[in-house]
């Protein structure tokens, strides 16, 4: 038997991390990972909630998360190569055209 | 942490008992794994010589059985170079990562039935799970990372350009593998290998019911495993060899084994999915009837190797956008329509 | 005791690789350490008994999206990051917040929630109840994400596609295709994208 409680404090720290990346990094794949990481914490959450309140919907929530991040990825990665091809960078601190 | 979800039978005996059973499965099975990758080489070697009507290896040992040991001390003892321009952590961690996904997807494969061995009895296979065929993918699925990781950390643009092809390569047909899958299970209902296979019994081989599905599965298989006709990653016309351009010695030979430890998970897979596994005639005294099963399912394995081998030594390569197009304008509308198909009939005749 | 020893270890790995990919300056380690915490976060699933959740999240998450990171992170050769001024006023006030909100989360969940303890396996999620499930009260829900999917793809194939490469198959489409290398991105996950 293992406490909710420690599963939570686990998906927690996983958003942390995320929020914490996409704060500091500045690599725009990088970034993107760190959003990725989020998803997953909260994914543990979702799972373990399931797991406590005994129903299965938690887990199908978990499916269109997913759903949700793969089309994140394939956007996002498909606008970061556009951003590479006009601005040969990907530094986020470098994209600033419409930056006063 | 898959063994503590395994089915009823072993929660009989004990954990001790379990334990071992395990540990001599596993080790087992690697054994006779391993010695399948070596003596698929040979097998290859062979074969590729008599259809170019040459004798192929025959001094070491008779018939040249002993080759696949010559290879492996040669292997051993060479000089194991490491390019100064190279990213040491993954160019080392790649061979590894690469062969430890390709020998831990064997681990659900059951080769038999059950047998009883003393006052213990126990399924031929290291774990049986709900998931099994899930597992596979998903370990094979790993595997992707460790030649796209050699392409990268080899610092040069035939590797590169190596390790992109097979990423690309490997993601776009396990779509179509996956997709090739489904009706096999809309038929079997079930995700495990071993209800897939008894699902099969009396001749009911899903390569009666599902032939479109098994062409689809073997194409994309060849791909999955970087095979010719598609063995574009390491293409040695265009690409040097592709990812393992720099590795030598026994980094180079853990390519080697990774790829021929696939080839032969998908052989087994072929088997157990659409060829009815280990299902086939069983007769005569106990000891026999124990053992023919598994003779029956490396039989079916080993015919798969040898299509291996027979198809590359016939087919000529493709070029990359054409296996691009084919991959996707054919195999995975194919695909689909085949798992329309096949529900429909199951919905119909339910 | 068995589980708690299961979850502290997967657990552990879990932790190290996050804090790794933060640590790690160039995108394919960050890449890598993402890896390894959703390997271990599906072990955490078989923990739970999500058997099905732990199989999708390595074929989909461990071996799918990543592998597009990782295309990517290969074919623009991303290198080390550089430490730009950076936006200061997201790392002075953001770090210090975020860390003093997990402080106070984990805090509060672990002395003040009672929120009870799983067993090992505690929900079995096999794939027939979760098809059930899905197919039945989140029918449409699926059908709806299954419609963004398309959307996301045909989008990333737009978005991925060098405009002059457009242009030029809508007026001489007996043209060969440029190199397949010079459009990897979004090709994986629809096709080739050279239609004629």
């Amino acid at each position: 038997m293992v406490p909710l409680s420690y599963y939570l404090v686990l998906s927690g720290f996983l958003f942390v991390c995320g929020v914490l990346g996409f704060l500091i990094k500045r690599n725009i794949i990088t970034i993107f990972m760190s959003i990725e990481l989020m998803l997953n914490g909260v994914n543990l959450s979702f799972v373990a909630f399931a797991a406590q309140w005994h129903s299965l919907s938690g887990q199908i929530f978990v499916f269109f998360v997913m759903v949700v991040a793969a089309a994140e990825a394939a956007v996002g990665l498909a606008i970061i190569i556009a951003v590479y091809r006009t601005r040969e960078t990907l530094n986020v601190d470098q994209v600033n055209l419409l930056k006063l | 942490m898959p063994r503590a979800r395994a089915p009823a039978p072993q929660d009989s005996m004990s954990i001790t008992t379990f334990a071992i059973i395990s540990i001599i499965k596993s080790l087992a099975v690697i054994g006779v794994l391993l010695t399948a990758v070596a003596y698929s080489v040979w097998l290859e070697r062979k074969v590729s010589a008599r259809i170019q009507n040459r004798w192929g290896p025959t001094r070491v040992g008779p018939f040249g059985l002993l080759q696949p040991l010559a290879d492996g001390v040669k292997f051993i003892f060479k000089e194991d170079l490491t390019q100064p321009h190279v990213y040491k952590p993954l160019y080392i961690a790649a061979p590894m990562i690469a062969m430890v996904f390709a020998i831990t997807s064997i681990s659900v494969i059951p080769f038999g039935n059950w047998v009883n061995i003393g006052p213990w009895g126990t399924y031929l296979q290291i774990t049986d799970l709900n998931i099994g065929l899930l597992v596979v993918l998903g370990i094979t699925s790993m595997g992707v990372y460790g030649v796209a990781l050699a392409g990268w950390a080899s610092n040069n643009k035939y590797s590169l350009l190596g390790g992109l092809r097979a990423s690309a390569q490997m993601v776009s047909y396990e779509v179509s593998l996956g997709l090739s899958l489904v009706g096999v299970l809309i038929i079997a209902g079930s995700l495990s290998l071993r209800n897939i296979v008894d699902a099969q019994r009396h001749l009911h081989w899903n390569i009666f019911l599902q032939p479109v599905a098994f062409f689809i599965y073997l194409i994309s298989a060849y791909a999955e495993t970087n095979r010719t006709p598609f063995d574009l990653p390491e293409a040695e016309s265009e690409l040097v060899a592709g990812y393992h351009t720099e590795y030598s010695a026994m980094k180079f030979a853990m390519f080697f084994m990774a790829e021929y430890a696939n080839m032969v998970t998908v052989a087994c897979l072929a088997t157990l999915l659409f060829f009815g596994g280990w299902l086939g005639p069983v007769f005569g005294p106990p000891l026999l009837q124990a053992v023919l099963p598994v003779l029956w399912f490396c039989l079916k394995v080993f015919f798969f190797m040898f299509l291996y081998v027979w198809v590359r030594w016939t087919l000529p390569r493709f070029r990359y956008d054409q296996l691009m197009a084919f991959g996707w304008k054919v195999l995975l509308p194919l695909a689909v329509a085949n798992i329309v198909v096949t529900a429909l009939i199951v919905a119909w005749r339910a | 005791m068995l589980h708690l020893i299961l979850f502290l270890f997967f657990g552990a790995i879990c932790v190290a690789g996050a804090v790794n990919l933060l640590v790690q300056s160039h995108p394919i380690n960050s890449a890598l350490s993402l890896i390894v915490v959703m390997a271990s976060l599906a072990a955490e699933y078989l923990l739970l008994g999500a058997e099905f959740v732990a199989a999708v999240q390595v074929i989909v998450y461990a071996g799918a999206i990543m592998v597009l990171f990782v295309i990517t992170i290969m074919l623009l050769n991303a290198g080390a990051e550089q430490h730009t001024k950076g936006s200061r006023v997201a790392i002075l006030i953001g770090v210090p917040g975020a860390l003093i909100g997990a402080v106070l989360v984990a805090w509060t969940l672990l002395t003040r929630g009672h929120t009870g303890s799983v067993a090992m396996g505690a929900l079995p999620g096999s794939p027939q109840d979760i098809a059930r499930l899905l197919f039945h009260e989140f029918l449409l829900p699926f059908e709806i994400t299954s419609v963004l999917i398309l959307i996301a793809i045909m989008g990333a194939v737009v978005l991925a596609s060098r405009p002059e490469a457009i242009a030029r198959r809508h007026t001489e489409s007996h043209q060969p295709d440029p190199l397949p290398q010079e459009r990897q991105p979004a090709p994986q996950l629809v096709g080739s994208g050279k239609e004629h």
